[in-house]
């Protein structure tokens, strides 16, 4: 049941990203473009993401167990240190770049474009060579 | 700052952002799972780790979207801005500082947000502050 249910999760996911224009990198940097003729259509993608997202995230915080008896899997890290600040500017260097962040990037993949397929292959090296220098730090 | 008109879609903005809320909700309410996608993809690289069916389910709904989107209209448009070597520096900058930052715009900027972690807030506030800079940087400074 579970699986089911990640499948469909998954396509429903795909399906916002596709009518939000998230799947778009020229609207992604339309709305990253302040200075230039502004397109605040994301901006309202959070909202309406947020809004709807607010009260089932308040249930699952206060509890430990999923609807389906699943353990409730919520980030326990607290510390607001170099990393994840650090991290997420570099993200947002590579989303300012290209218009493409990480789930727009799997939607995009079955639509015949090489940008998107080049991409996902750079994206995948990152995380592998996040992997790699994190195995060096631990020796 | 002049507002682009043309291009604004309020509405199928503001629909798809419902949509992908009330997804990441039932990943969480049904599986107990972040709809991260960075997360997600990371856990799949690595040899073991449970939940991966899961996992993999969820990505392979993202991948397969378009196919259902299809059978009732045509896909939306896709236009790139980059070459290859903006698309490949790109990549790897999402890739290395998705894992640094522990998460990207579904991770941090709808789960983390609607769940009001302090850690989350901040890195959605770091990428969009990096996200703007650069296409300032690129189209306004540099010109491209």
């Amino acid at each position: 049941m579970r699986k089911l249910t990640s499948f469909a999760a998954g396509l429903l996911f795909g399906l916002g990203l596709l009518l939000s224009g998230m799947a778009n990198p020229a609207k992604v940097i339309g709305f990253l473009d302040l200075a230039g003729a502004w397109d605040p259509s994301l901006a309202l993608v959070m909202v309406g993401a947020i809004a709807t997202a607010l009260v089932p995230f308040t249930w699952a915080r206060k509890h430990e167990r999923s609807l389906l008896d699943a353990p409730m899997q919520l980030p326990t890290k607290r510390e607001l240190d170099g990393r994840l600040i650090g991290g997420s500017l570099l993200f947002g260097v590579g989303w300012g770049i290209a218009g493409i962040c990480p789930g727009p990037a799997i939607a995009m993949l079955l639509g015949g474009h090489w940008q998107v397929v080049l991409f996902v292959l750079a994206m995948l090296g990152g995380m592998l060579l996040f992997s790699a220098l994190e195995r060096r730090r631990a020796c | 700052m002049t507002i682009d008109w043309i291009n604004f879609t309020p509405w199928a903005a503001l629909a798809g952002g419902v949509l992908i809320g009330a997804a990441a909700s039932l990943f969480v309410l049904l599986n107990g799972r972040i709809a991260g996608i960075s997360g997600l993809l990371a856990s799949l690289l690595e040899t073991g780790g449970e939940g991966r069916s899961e996992k993999l389910l969820f990505l392979l709904g993202i991948l397969l979207a378009p196919l259902l989107w299809m059978l009732f209209g045509t896909l939306p448009a896709m236009e790139f801005q980059s070459g290859w070597i903006g698309l490949l520096v790109a990549g790897m900058l999402v890739g290395v500082g998705t894992r640094y930052g522990s998460g990207c715009t579904s991770g941090h900027g709808v789960c983390g947000i609607s769940r009001l972690s302090p850690r989350s807030i901040v890195a959605t506030v770091a990428f969009m502050v990096a996200g703007f800079a650069t296409v300032y940087v690129l189209r306004h400074l540099l010109g491209g």
